[in-house]
Protein backbone atom coordinates (compact mmCIF):
# COMPACT_ATOMS: atom_id res chain seq x y z
CA UNK A 1 0.00 0.00 0.00
CA UNK A 2 1.31 3.47 -0.84
CA UNK A 3 1.54 5.90 2.11
CA UNK A 4 -1.48 8.19 2.34
CA UNK A 5 -0.85 11.60 0.81
CA UNK A 6 -3.30 14.43 0.22
CA UNK A 7 -2.81 16.76 -2.74
CA UNK A 8 -5.05 19.72 -3.49
CA UNK A 9 -4.65 22.24 -6.30
CA UNK A 10 -6.68 25.38 -6.80
CA UNK A 11 -6.41 28.46 -9.01
CA UNK A 12 -7.14 31.85 -7.48
CA UNK A 13 -7.55 35.32 -8.98
CA UNK A 14 -5.09 37.08 -6.69
CA UNK A 15 -1.36 37.80 -6.32
CA UNK A 16 1.28 35.53 -4.72
CA UNK A 17 1.83 38.21 -2.03
CA UNK A 18 -1.86 38.36 -1.05
CA UNK A 19 -2.11 34.57 -1.01
CA UNK A 20 1.01 34.40 1.17
CA UNK A 21 -0.54 36.83 3.64
CA UNK A 22 -3.79 34.85 3.62
CA UNK A 23 -1.85 31.68 4.53
CA UNK A 24 0.31 33.17 7.29
CA UNK A 25 -1.54 36.08 8.96
CA UNK A 26 -3.67 35.01 11.91
CA UNK A 27 -6.10 37.92 11.44
CA UNK A 28 -6.70 36.66 7.91
CA UNK A 29 -6.87 32.90 8.64
CA UNK A 30 -9.46 33.52 11.37
CA UNK A 31 -11.89 34.67 8.66
CA UNK A 32 -11.85 31.53 6.49
CA UNK A 33 -10.32 28.74 8.64
CA UNK A 34 -13.31 28.01 10.90
CA UNK A 35 -12.15 30.76 13.26
CA UNK A 36 -8.64 29.34 13.65
CA UNK A 37 -5.72 31.77 13.98
CA UNK A 38 -2.33 30.46 12.88
CA UNK A 39 0.40 31.49 15.32
CA UNK A 40 4.10 31.37 14.45
CA UNK A 41 7.05 33.66 13.75
CA UNK A 42 7.47 31.59 10.55
CA UNK A 43 11.17 30.90 11.05
CA UNK A 44 12.28 27.36 10.16
CA UNK A 45 12.38 25.34 13.38
CA UNK A 46 9.92 27.64 15.18
CA UNK A 47 6.69 26.48 16.76
CA UNK A 48 3.53 26.47 14.65
CA UNK A 49 0.11 26.49 16.34
CA UNK A 50 -3.55 26.65 15.42
CA UNK A 51 -5.40 28.73 18.00
CA UNK A 52 -9.16 28.48 18.50
CA UNK A 53 -11.34 31.52 19.24
CA UNK A 54 -11.26 30.65 22.99
CA UNK A 55 -7.44 30.81 22.96
CA UNK A 56 -6.83 27.05 23.22
CA UNK A 57 -4.44 25.33 20.82
CA UNK A 58 -6.05 22.67 18.62
CA UNK A 59 -3.06 21.61 16.51
CA UNK A 60 0.69 22.12 16.81
CA UNK A 61 3.95 21.43 15.00
CA UNK A 62 7.01 23.17 13.58
CA UNK A 63 7.84 25.45 10.66
CA UNK A 64 10.02 23.58 8.16
CA UNK A 65 10.35 26.00 5.25
CA UNK A 66 9.46 29.65 4.70
CA UNK A 67 10.27 31.33 1.38
CA UNK A 68 7.75 34.16 0.83
CA UNK A 69 5.78 34.35 -1.40
CA UNK A 70 6.62 30.96 -2.92
CA UNK A 71 6.92 28.07 -0.48
CA UNK A 72 5.68 27.43 3.02
CA UNK A 73 5.96 24.12 4.84
CA UNK A 74 5.06 23.11 8.38
CA UNK A 75 4.30 19.97 10.31
CA UNK A 76 1.30 19.67 12.60
CA UNK A 77 -0.99 17.21 14.29
CA UNK A 78 -4.25 17.64 16.16
CA UNK A 79 -3.67 17.45 19.91
CA UNK A 80 -6.94 15.76 20.87
CA UNK A 81 -7.07 12.24 22.34
CA UNK A 82 -8.63 10.91 19.13
CA UNK A 83 -5.35 11.42 17.26
CA UNK A 84 -2.98 10.21 20.01
CA UNK A 85 -1.53 7.55 17.67
CA UNK A 86 -0.81 10.11 14.96
CA UNK A 87 2.47 11.92 14.29
CA UNK A 88 2.91 15.45 12.93
CA UNK A 89 2.59 15.30 9.14
CA UNK A 90 4.17 17.75 6.69
CA UNK A 91 1.99 20.26 4.81
CA UNK A 92 3.76 22.08 1.96
CA UNK A 93 2.17 25.02 0.12
CA UNK A 94 3.59 25.98 -3.27
CA UNK A 95 2.46 29.31 -4.76
CA UNK A 96 3.07 29.86 -8.47
CA UNK A 97 2.02 32.71 -10.76
CA UNK A 98 -0.16 31.27 -13.55
CA UNK A 99 -0.93 33.89 -16.19
CA UNK A 100 -3.02 36.48 -14.34
CA UNK A 101 -3.87 33.88 -11.70
CA UNK A 102 -2.08 32.10 -8.90
CA UNK A 103 -1.85 28.31 -8.68
CA UNK A 104 -1.79 26.95 -5.14
CA UNK A 105 -0.65 23.37 -4.58
CA UNK A 106 -0.91 21.80 -1.14
CA UNK A 107 0.77 18.46 -0.47
CA UNK A 108 0.18 16.89 2.94
CA UNK A 109 2.28 13.78 3.60
CA UNK A 110 4.15 11.70 6.16
CA UNK A 111 1.15 10.26 8.00
CA UNK A 112 1.39 7.27 10.32
CA UNK A 113 0.04 3.96 8.97
CA UNK A 114 -3.73 3.79 9.40
CA UNK A 115 -3.77 7.48 10.29
CA UNK A 116 -7.09 8.86 11.54
CA UNK A 117 -5.69 12.36 11.16
CA UNK A 118 -5.34 11.77 7.42
CA UNK A 119 -9.09 11.17 7.13
CA UNK A 120 -9.75 14.39 9.01
CA UNK A 121 -7.47 16.62 6.94
CA UNK A 122 -8.84 15.12 3.70
CA UNK A 123 -12.25 16.54 4.63
CA UNK A 124 -10.94 19.76 6.14
CA UNK A 125 -8.61 21.11 3.44
CA UNK A 126 -11.15 21.39 0.58
CA UNK A 127 -13.44 23.47 2.83
CA UNK A 128 -10.60 25.66 4.16
CA UNK A 129 -9.04 26.28 0.74
CA UNK A 130 -12.43 26.88 -0.91
CA UNK A 131 -13.14 29.49 1.78
CA UNK A 132 -9.72 31.06 1.19
CA UNK A 133 -10.38 31.32 -2.55
CA UNK A 134 -13.80 32.88 -1.97
CA UNK A 135 -12.41 35.40 0.50
CA UNK A 136 -9.60 36.51 -1.85
CA UNK A 137 -11.87 36.71 -4.91
CA UNK A 138 -15.09 38.11 -3.44
CA UNK A 139 -14.11 39.62 -0.08
CA UNK A 140 -16.46 37.17 1.64
CA UNK A 141 -15.54 33.80 3.18
CA UNK A 142 -17.90 30.81 2.83
CA UNK A 143 -20.42 30.12 5.57
CA UNK A 144 -19.84 26.39 6.03
CA UNK A 145 -20.95 24.97 9.37
CA UNK A 146 -18.26 22.72 10.86
CA UNK A 147 -20.79 19.87 11.15
CA UNK A 148 -21.37 19.94 7.37
CA UNK A 149 -17.86 18.53 6.86
CA UNK A 150 -19.08 15.15 8.19
CA UNK A 151 -15.82 14.31 9.95
CA UNK A 152 -17.41 11.24 11.54
CA UNK A 153 -18.35 9.59 8.23
CA UNK A 154 -15.88 7.48 6.29
CA UNK B 1 -28.32 -0.05 -17.77
CA UNK B 2 -24.56 -0.22 -17.59
CA UNK B 3 -23.16 -1.85 -14.45
CA UNK B 4 -20.72 0.39 -12.62
CA UNK B 5 -19.99 -1.58 -9.42
CA UNK B 6 -16.55 -2.63 -10.65
CA UNK B 7 -15.33 0.94 -11.31
CA UNK B 8 -12.78 2.17 -8.76
CA UNK B 9 -12.21 5.87 -7.93
CA UNK B 10 -8.83 7.19 -9.12
CA UNK B 11 -9.27 10.94 -8.65
CA UNK B 12 -11.56 12.78 -6.23
CA UNK B 13 -11.85 16.58 -6.09
CA UNK B 14 -14.07 18.40 -3.60
CA UNK B 15 -14.84 22.11 -3.74
CA UNK B 16 -17.25 24.32 -1.79
CA UNK B 17 -19.15 26.99 -3.69
CA UNK B 18 -21.34 29.88 -2.50
CA UNK B 19 -24.31 28.86 -4.64
CA UNK B 20 -27.37 26.62 -4.67
CA UNK B 21 -27.51 22.93 -5.67
CA UNK B 22 -29.80 23.87 -8.58
CA UNK B 23 -27.36 26.43 -9.99
CA UNK B 24 -24.37 24.08 -9.61
CA UNK B 25 -26.38 21.36 -11.37
CA UNK B 26 -27.19 23.68 -14.23
CA UNK B 27 -23.57 24.81 -14.51
CA UNK B 28 -22.45 21.17 -14.79
CA UNK B 29 -25.00 20.27 -17.47
CA UNK B 30 -25.44 23.27 -19.75
CA UNK B 31 -23.37 24.65 -22.63
CA UNK B 32 -24.15 28.28 -21.76
CA UNK B 33 -22.26 27.81 -18.47
CA UNK B 34 -19.64 25.29 -19.56
CA UNK B 35 -18.32 27.43 -22.43
CA UNK B 36 -17.33 29.99 -19.81
CA UNK B 37 -15.47 27.76 -17.33
CA UNK B 38 -14.52 24.59 -19.25
CA UNK B 39 -11.89 25.76 -21.75
CA UNK B 40 -14.65 26.96 -24.11
CA UNK B 41 -16.13 23.45 -24.43
CA UNK B 42 -19.90 22.98 -24.74
CA UNK B 43 -21.67 20.34 -22.63
CA UNK B 44 -24.83 18.80 -24.12
CA UNK B 45 -26.55 16.47 -21.68
CA UNK B 46 -29.77 14.57 -22.26
CA UNK B 47 -30.72 14.44 -18.60
CA UNK B 48 -32.26 10.98 -18.24
CA UNK B 49 -30.77 7.55 -17.65
CA UNK B 50 -29.47 6.29 -20.98
CA UNK B 51 -29.39 9.81 -22.43
CA UNK B 52 -26.42 11.11 -24.39
CA UNK B 53 -23.66 13.16 -22.78
CA UNK B 54 -21.54 15.11 -25.27
CA UNK B 55 -18.78 17.69 -24.92
CA UNK B 56 -18.05 19.69 -28.09
CA UNK B 57 -15.08 21.86 -28.99
CA UNK B 58 -15.73 25.51 -29.93
CA UNK B 59 -15.49 24.31 -33.58
CA UNK B 60 -18.34 21.85 -32.99
CA UNK B 61 -16.48 18.52 -33.08
CA UNK B 62 -17.26 15.93 -30.45
CA UNK B 63 -14.42 15.87 -27.89
CA UNK B 64 -16.02 13.68 -25.22
CA UNK B 65 -18.95 11.33 -25.64
CA UNK B 66 -20.78 9.36 -23.00
CA UNK B 67 -24.03 8.21 -21.53
CA UNK B 68 -26.03 9.29 -18.51
CA UNK B 69 -25.89 6.44 -15.96
CA UNK B 70 -27.51 8.05 -12.90
CA UNK B 71 -29.48 11.28 -12.91
CA UNK B 72 -30.97 12.72 -9.69
CA UNK B 73 -31.21 16.48 -10.09
CA UNK B 74 -29.88 18.47 -8.30
CA UNK B 75 -27.99 15.89 -6.20
CA UNK B 76 -26.15 13.32 -8.28
CA UNK B 77 -25.10 12.83 -11.89
CA UNK B 78 -23.07 9.87 -13.12
CA UNK B 79 -21.93 9.77 -16.73
CA UNK B 80 -19.46 7.92 -18.89
CA UNK B 81 -16.82 10.35 -20.09
CA UNK B 82 -14.91 9.03 -23.07
CA UNK B 83 -12.43 11.31 -24.80
CA UNK B 84 -12.86 10.85 -28.52
CA UNK B 85 -9.32 9.72 -29.37
CA UNK B 86 -8.99 6.64 -31.59
CA UNK B 87 -8.55 3.36 -29.63
CA UNK B 88 -8.81 5.09 -26.23
CA UNK B 89 -11.85 3.19 -24.97
CA UNK B 90 -10.60 -0.06 -26.51
CA UNK B 91 -7.26 0.22 -24.66
CA UNK B 92 -8.28 1.91 -21.38
CA UNK B 93 -11.96 1.06 -20.96
CA UNK B 94 -14.60 3.64 -20.21
CA UNK B 95 -14.09 6.55 -17.83
CA UNK B 96 -16.83 7.20 -15.29
CA UNK B 97 -17.44 10.64 -13.78
CA UNK B 98 -19.77 11.25 -10.84
CA UNK B 99 -20.81 14.64 -9.50
CA UNK B 100 -22.35 14.77 -6.04
CA UNK B 101 -23.91 18.03 -4.92
CA UNK B 102 -24.74 18.53 -1.23
CA UNK B 103 -25.88 21.56 0.74
CA UNK B 104 -23.28 22.67 3.33
CA UNK B 105 -24.71 25.57 5.28
CA UNK B 106 -25.15 28.50 2.89
CA UNK B 107 -22.71 26.86 0.48
CA UNK B 108 -22.70 23.75 -1.68
CA UNK B 109 -20.19 20.90 -1.58
CA UNK B 110 -19.41 19.56 -5.06
CA UNK B 111 -17.50 16.29 -5.21
CA UNK B 112 -16.19 15.00 -8.53
CA UNK B 113 -15.09 11.38 -8.68
CA UNK B 114 -13.31 9.94 -11.71
CA UNK B 115 -13.37 6.13 -11.81
CA UNK B 116 -12.07 3.36 -14.05
CA UNK B 117 -12.82 -0.34 -14.40
CA UNK B 118 -9.14 -1.40 -14.57
CA UNK B 119 -5.79 -0.14 -13.27
CA UNK B 120 -4.67 3.00 -15.13
CA UNK B 121 -1.12 4.35 -14.74
CA UNK B 122 -0.50 7.67 -12.99
CA UNK B 123 0.89 9.24 -16.17
CA UNK B 124 -2.44 8.78 -17.94
CA UNK B 125 -4.41 9.84 -14.86
CA UNK B 126 -2.35 13.06 -14.75
CA UNK B 127 -4.64 14.46 -17.47
CA UNK B 128 -7.67 14.48 -15.18
CA UNK B 129 -5.62 15.36 -12.11
CA UNK B 130 -4.35 18.47 -13.90
CA UNK B 131 -7.64 19.37 -15.54
CA UNK B 132 -10.29 18.94 -12.82
CA UNK B 133 -8.85 21.48 -10.32
CA UNK B 134 -8.63 24.10 -13.08
CA UNK B 135 -12.14 23.41 -14.42
CA UNK B 136 -13.81 23.33 -11.02
CA UNK B 137 -11.84 26.34 -9.66
CA UNK B 138 -13.08 28.27 -12.68
CA UNK B 139 -16.67 27.05 -12.17
CA UNK B 140 -16.55 28.25 -8.56
CA UNK B 141 -15.24 31.68 -9.58
CA UNK B 142 -17.93 31.97 -12.27
CA UNK B 143 -20.76 31.22 -9.84
CA UNK B 144 -19.38 33.42 -7.06
CA UNK B 145 -18.06 36.44 -8.99
CA UNK B 146 -19.78 36.23 -12.40
CA UNK B 147 -16.36 35.81 -14.05
CA UNK B 148 -14.64 32.52 -14.82
CA UNK B 149 -10.85 32.13 -14.60
CA UNK B 150 -8.63 32.45 -17.65
CA UNK B 151 -6.82 29.14 -17.09
CA UNK B 152 -4.86 28.09 -20.15
CA UNK B 153 -3.30 24.66 -20.15
CA UNK B 154 -2.03 21.98 -22.50
CA UNK B 155 -2.49 18.25 -21.92
CA UNK B 156 0.37 16.95 -19.71
CA UNK B 157 3.35 15.66 -21.69
CA UNK B 158 3.57 12.49 -19.55
CA UNK B 159 -0.04 11.63 -20.42
CA UNK B 160 0.45 12.16 -24.16
CA UNK B 161 3.60 10.01 -24.13
CA UNK B 162 1.89 7.23 -22.17
CA UNK B 163 -1.10 7.23 -24.53
CA UNK B 164 1.18 7.16 -27.57
CA UNK B 165 3.00 4.12 -26.19
CA UNK B 166 -0.34 2.30 -25.98
CA UNK B 167 -1.11 3.17 -29.60
CA UNK B 168 -3.75 5.76 -28.74
CA UNK B 169 -3.73 8.69 -31.18
CA UNK B 170 -3.99 12.18 -29.74
CA UNK B 171 -4.30 15.46 -31.68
Amino acid sequence: MPKPEFIYVTYIETTPEKLWQALTDGDFTERYWFGVRLRSDWKPGSTFEMVRTDGSVSDAGKVVECDPPRRLAYTFVNLSEKFKDDLPALATFVIEPYGKLVKLTLTHEGFADGSKFFQGISKGWPAILSGLKSLLETGQPLEIPYAALKFEEK
Amino acid sequence: MMKIDHFKPTTIYTIYIASTPETVWEALTSAAFSRKYFFGLAIEAELKVGGAFIVRTPEGTVHISGEVIECTPPRKLTITWNVNWPALVEKLGQTLVTYEIEPAGDAVRLTMTEAHDRPICDDILSGGRQGWPAILSSLKSLLETGESLAVKMEPPRLMLEALKKLGIETP
